[in-house]
């Protein structure tokens, strides 16, 4: 089943604007000096993991609140097995998005009778004790310390030459945009499949979605477990591209930076994921004075949006939305009825 | 033996009643509009904040007032009180109320940029370093049974069990306790009763902002040190309490407030102080996971 695309072009002219957009992307590697490039691969991970979390968020209508630990799981995994074993970073960095898949699943079975917005608090709660874990367990984490000196990702092929990624930021940058464009893919597939609809229907009723037929144990599980895999990826690229990881990267904080990111983008839209992405890692870091201002603007901006389009920017859709007009509706005529009674009172 | 015991007893009822006191916050809108309102924990740490302005406008050791302790403790609250109660009544009407009823996360995505707002408003404010919270009342020391507690200690179990016995008898006894009651087991229905449904939901962001109020002074006296991001803790533990004693449910989030309280401050001492937080989040997660409805709370079965 396909859908009718978001723009409404042709599929060639569609095709065109995407194959535009790429060589621009390629071409900003070219041009752009290291610190536009740093701009732009900070820009990439929060791209990944905004989709992981759109997966959850937007498809599934689960409201995840501590999505970032995924992502921690992620880079300690890389970290300590590189450090401590000397696994090499192209092993670490699917098995970090297995392990973090794992532990998406693993977290997230005993929240699947849940409703909303006790979801939201219980992995807030997880996100919180993934944290405090790797912030008190000295022994393995070294504590707020860190890990220090993962090694840099390198490609040897024998007989052409060593590809050594360093702190060559041009190299990560070209290293994200294949990362991004992979779950970019892998996501909009993802969405468009069987499962994808299943995780609809359960955004739109769980209940109903249930008596249909649809396994909403496994298609929940699938979310959790998918959305935390990319975020392991991102993860994995972090340790292996900083060489450090410690606790305070991690925090709820960045939590709620991912899910502005998808809720204001549009929870729905890759496209808005995308935007939203530029928009709040880009934005703040181009205007450095603005900084500090950054999370209380995120803050105005998140009430505003709920206010005025709670779809997103770009989005199309919002969670609930047919079955709650119908109640807004209600709500409409019984506001009249009151305020008719207390008149007549 | 039994001394640490007491004396665990003693510490975690006292933090545990201040986590009541803001679990209140909780229950009683979760009760009434059910939604998390993320916002509530900010709300107590700008009620520490203000308690520290209107120490410091009755001047160096509140001279403007004659230097009456009582006086001094009760215009601190007063104050305290009184801001947050403005501050929650005008995020409902700005920020709630219009996205009320219109989708399952809206709500809650205003709540959390509200939070966020809050939090990083008092950060530019105050400062990300800790303040300081004068002690005011001077400190005895009482002995018993080889524990020791604080007149601070009797004084905050004291007034936080006062507080609540009032907020218990106001709900059950007058005209706009049964009011609340009504629009929290059905607001459609109590609004064709003549019931003025938004009246009923300011008055009970009021009363759950007056109460964070008296909660952030507390805090502030016992442990001497206020900062920006103390609402974010707090609030989810208090969150953490009202879910343990059923969420909506008055009774509930006193007891939970308590038992966590005990929970953290037996855990802490066995465990070890650091993982404080990591034990009221794992009961927060094993009730959800096992008795959803909480201690005190019914098991609903979702609506159709």
């Amino acid at each position: 089943m396909t859908r009718a695309p978001v723009t409404g072009l042709s599929n060639v002219s569609r095709g065109a604007l995407v194959g535009l957009l790429l060589a621009g992307l390629v071409a900003f590697g070219l041009v752009a000096d290291e610190y536009l490039l740093d701009i732009g691969v900070l820009v990439g991970v929060y791209t990944i993991l905004g989709l992981g979390l759109s997966i959850v968020i937007g498809q599934a209508g689960l409201l995840d609140l501590g999505y970032i630990a995924f992502y921690a799981i992620g880079a300690y995994w890389t970290a300590l097995l590189s450090t401590h074993f000397g696994v090499n970073f192209w092993v670490l960095l699917p098995t970090s998005a297995a392990v973090a898949a794992l532990f998406g699943v693993v977290l997230g079975y005993p929240t699947l009778r849940l409703r909303g917005d006790y979801l939201a608090i219980v992995t807030l709660g997880f996100g919180e004790i993934i944290r405090i874990t790797l912030n008190n367990w000295r022994e393995l984490t070294n504590g707020p310390m860190g890990i220090m000196n993962i090694p840099h990702p390198r490609i040897a092929v024998s007989g052409v030459g060593v590809l050594e990624f360093g702190l060559k930021v041009q190299t990560y940058y070209y290293f994200v945009l294949v990362l991004a464009i992979m779950t970019v893919f892998v996501v909009r597939r993802l969405i468009h499949s069987r499962i994808g609809l299943a995780w609809k229907a359960i955004r739109e009723d769980e209940l109903a979605a249930g008596a249909m037929g649809v396994d909403v144990r496994r298609a929940k599980l699938l979310a959790f477990g998918l959305g935390a895999a990319f975020a392991g990826l991102a993860g994995s690229f972090f340790a292996g591209r900083a060489g450090f990881v410690s606790p305070e990267s991690f925090t709820f904080a960045e939590s709620v930076l991912v899910v502005c990111i998808v809720v204001i983008g549009g929870a729905g839209s890759l496209a808005g994921v995308i935007a939203g992405a530029i928009v709040f890692i880009a934005l703040p870091e181009l205007l450095r004075e603005a900084a500090r201002y950054r999370m209380l603007a995120f803050g105005v901006a998140m009430v505003t949006l709920a206010l005025v389009r709670p779809q997103g920017l770009l989005g199309r859709t919002w969670v609930g939305e047919e079955r709650d007009e119908d109640r807004a509706a209600e709500a409409g005529v019984a506001r009249g009825i009151t305020s008719r009674v207390s008149g007549g009172s | 033996m039994a001394a640490v015991y007491v004396q665990q007893i003693i510490n975690g009822l006292t933090i545990g009643s201040v986590y009541a006191l803001i679990a209140l916050g909780y229950t009683m809108v979760y009760g009434v509009l059910e939604m998390i309102n993320f916002a509530h924990g900010d709300v107590y740490m700008v009620g520490s904040f203000l308690g520290l302005l209107v120490l410091a406008l009755m001047g160096p050791s509140a001279s403007l007032v004659g230097g009456s302790v009582a006086l001094v403790l009760a215009l601190t609250l007063l104050g305290a009180m009184a801001g947050c109660a403005l501050l929650g009544v005008g995020i409902e009407r700005l920020a709630y109320r219009p996205v009320r009823g219109t989708s399952r996360l809206g709500p809650l995505i205003a709540a959390l940029g509200v939070s966020l707002f809050l939090q990083n408003a008092a950060m530019l404010i105050v400062g990300t370093r800790p303040k300081a919270f004068p002690p005011l009342i001077e400190k005895h020391l009482y002995h018993v049974a080889g524990a020791v507690f604080t007149n601070l200690q009797v004084l905050i179990l004291a007034a936080s069990l006062g507080l609540m016995l009032l907020l218990d008898q106001f709900v059950r006894r007058t005209r706009w306790g049964r009011a609340m009651r009504a629009v929290a087991q059905d607001a459609e229905v109590a609004s064709f009763m003549g019931v003025e449904v938004n009246t009923v939901v300011i008055l009970t962001f009021l009363i759950g902002s007056v109460l964070a109020g008296g909660a952030g002074i507390m805090v502030g006296l016992y442990y001497g040190i206020v900062d920006f991001f103390m609402g974010y803790i707090a609030g989810l533990k208090a969150f953490t309490a009202a879910v343990l004693g059923g969420i909506g449910n008055l009774r509930g989030a006193m007891l939970g407030g308590l038992l966590l309280g005990l929970a953290e401050s037996f855990g802490a001492g066995f465990i070890g102080a650091q993982w404080r937080d990591v034990i009221a989040f794992a009961v927060l997660i094993t009730v959800l996971v096992f008795r959803p409805g909480g201690v005190l709370g019914e098991q609903l079965p979702e609506k159709v």
